[in-house]
């Protein structure tokens, strides 16, 4: 290899080099690495191709979205698609859903997620090891699988309704919850969990088991240690995972798409309902920008909660 | 170990079954259940029958599988790509550069599904690129998607990983593309084949977008489960989601046999 290369990167090599600028210049070839000067502007323009990429198939488009809610092709003030969506029932009623929907779910997800990670953890059991991996391959199904699990446990010709009239007798089970807000709620509390109790699990992990039995042997109860112990700990594990839940949620098309229900409209489902089978753009667009204005609001407070708990 | 005395740990435990087995491994086994069944008119399935799989694995349900396949290969191929490139320039920039490039790339996630699909649907349904109805249209959508999943877990491979090594290459003289192609990818391997693993099932199950912007001649198997449900075949469309899901599972168990081959460090 050239001696050149072994050397720290000098000036610039450049043809009108006098001897007396450079009293000890190079023998042979110039050196190999590039000079420092120059160097920070290539990596400033090594970002740019994958930039350039994500702005023509991702910003381009979105801005389009902002710009046809706010000036339509088919004519029409600015603002005149907004007024026209919010002023319209079936708007608030989706804006509502969805919302209620999404902090309910995320409750549901918290409580029931720390629930579980919380027994995985601590009071382990056989095959516990197995029931987090589990865990790991139930995140990589796809939402809707769960609905169409639901139909079969809670339908109306379902699993817990045919066990209800083989107990009871009777023509049907009282379970006709699924095209309700409440089967979706489910299904959502379902899907999500496993998306709070990865990160709660490797908080848990990383936790000094000494400090439980510390408390233990000074008489703290399973609830004190829970509470002053354990929580404190899971904190940020939780704020994060929850958030995460939350914008999910807020986002979730495939189990409100397969619950199939005329009365549980949220607000992907009316951009979808809007854009495809109305093909009403302008009103699919301004209903995207105000699902785009809550999840992306919320995912920033996701990413300041998420540094701050250092996840 | 929290709860110590046996009764207390046995009410864990039974709070733990009544919880997890109805609500997690329930549905799993009840669509395992429904694809091999003709009728489910009371507690359990009744009339068992392979025919649901022998129409799953043929004729529209076949297209769809390979169309679906296609389709994540080809979107994850272009997300590892875009996401490791823009994670390698992130990792070179100063800290601001990189924050700005990090939170870019994360964008997608915070967007919802339906929007990103409405939002390349208004875009390429024009000129001058006028991709609608296309099958590069849905491949563009979930390479959009998952871009933002591959960048996540590279970026944060790249932050694990040893400085040293590439320092030693570039102090015996190798220039920057060799490191780079010699030194700091094969370390990268491990969690670029992970990252390929979950923009594939990503990809696979993806429906939101996908239902947005489908061609009729590149339907993907999540579409096509949601029209035999909606049609009213439950049962056939049980037996297409099993199909699915143990695609899902043997991709990722392929992946995962990478990596443990790969991580030779």
């Amino acid at each position: 290899m050239p001696e050149a290369a072994l050397r720290p990167a000098g000036p610039a090599p450049t043809g009108t080099r006098t001897p007396s600028e450079h009293p000890d210049p190079p023998r042979e070839a110039p050196p190999k690495t590039p000079p420092r000067g120059t160097r920070s502007l290539p990596r400033a323009l090594w970002a740019l191709p994958p930039v350039a990429v994500l702005g023509l198939v991702f910003l381009y488009p979105l801005a389009l979205v902002v710009r046809q809610s706010l000036t339509p092709d088919n004519g029409g003030g600015a603002f005149d698609a907004y007024s026209a969506v919010f002023a319209s029932h079936a708007f608030r009623e989706a804006l509502g859903t969805t919302v209620w929907l999404a902090l309910a779910a995320t409750v549901g997800c918290l409580l029931l997620g720390f629930t579980l990670a919380l027994i995985i953890a601590f009071v382990p059991f056989p095959g516990a090891k197995a029931v987090a991996r589990f865990i790991d391959v139930f995140l990589s199904f796809p939402s809707f699988l769960i609905t169409l699990a639901l139909l079969f446990i809670y339908g109306t010709v379902g699993m817990a309704n045919g066990l209800w009239t083989d107990a009871f007798g009777g023509s049907g089970g009282p379970f006709h919850f699924l095209t309700t807000p409440w089967g979706v709620l489910l299904a959502e509390i379902t899907y999500f969990t496993p998306f709070v109790m990865r990160p709660l699990l490797a908080a848990f992990s990383q936790l000094d088991t000494a400090q439980l039995e510390v408390a233990a042997g000074l008489g703290a109860r399973p609830a004190r240690i829970i509470r002053q112990v354990i929580l404190p700990e899971a904190l940020p594990a939780l704020a994060a995972g929850g958030s995460l839940v939350l914008v999910m949620c807020l986002n979730e098309f495939g189990i409100v798409l397969f619950t199939g229900a005329k009365g549980v409209t949220t607000l992907p489902m009316l951009v979808y309902g809007k854009a495809i089978l109305e093909s009403d753009y302008p009103a699919a667009c301004v209903a995207a920008v105000v699902n785009i204005a809550i999840s992306i609001g919320l995912f920033g407070l996701y990413r300041v909660v998420g540094k701050r708990a250092g996840a | 170990m929290l709860v110590h005395s046996k009764g207390g740990r046995w009410a864990a435990w039974s709070l733990f079954g009544i919880l997890f087995v109805p609500l997690f491994a329930l549905p799993l086994l009840v669509v395992v259940a429904a694809s091999f069944a003709t009728r489910w008119s009371g507690a359990f399935p009744s009339g068992p029958t392979t025919a649901n799989y022998a129409s799953a694995v043929q004729g529209e349900s076949l297209q769809a599988l390979t169309t679906s396949l296609v389709t994540a290969l080809a979107a994850s191929l272009l997300a590892l790509t875009a996401g490791t490139w823009a994670a390698l320039a992130a990792a070179a920039l100063g800290r601001r550069g990189k924050r700005v490039l990090d939170a870019l790339f994360m964008l997608p996630v915070a967007v919802p599904s339906v929007v990103v699909g409405l939002a390349v649907l208004v875009a390429f349904s024009r000129p001058p690129l006028l991709l609608n109805g296309t099958s590069t249209i849905v491949v563009l959508a979930h390479a959009i998607l998952v871009t933002a999943f591959a960048h996540q877990s590279v970026s944060a491979a790249i932050v694990r990983l040893d400085p040293a090594y590439e320092q030693a290459a570039a102090s015996l003289g190798a220039r920057p593309a060799y490191v780079l192609w010699r030194v700091r990818i094969p370390l990268l391997l491990p969690s670029l084949t992970a990252a390929a693993g979950l923009c594939f099932a990503l990809s696979m199950g993806e429906l939101s977008a996908t239902m947005m912007l489908y061609p009729p001649d590149w339907m993907p198997l999540p579409v096509r489960i949601f029209t035999a449900t909606d049609r009213g075949s439950l049962f056939g469309g049980s037996a297409v989601a099993v199909v699915l899901m143990a695609t899902t599972l043997l991709v990722l168990l392929a992946v995962s046999r990478v990596r443990t081959r790969a991580s030779y460090r």
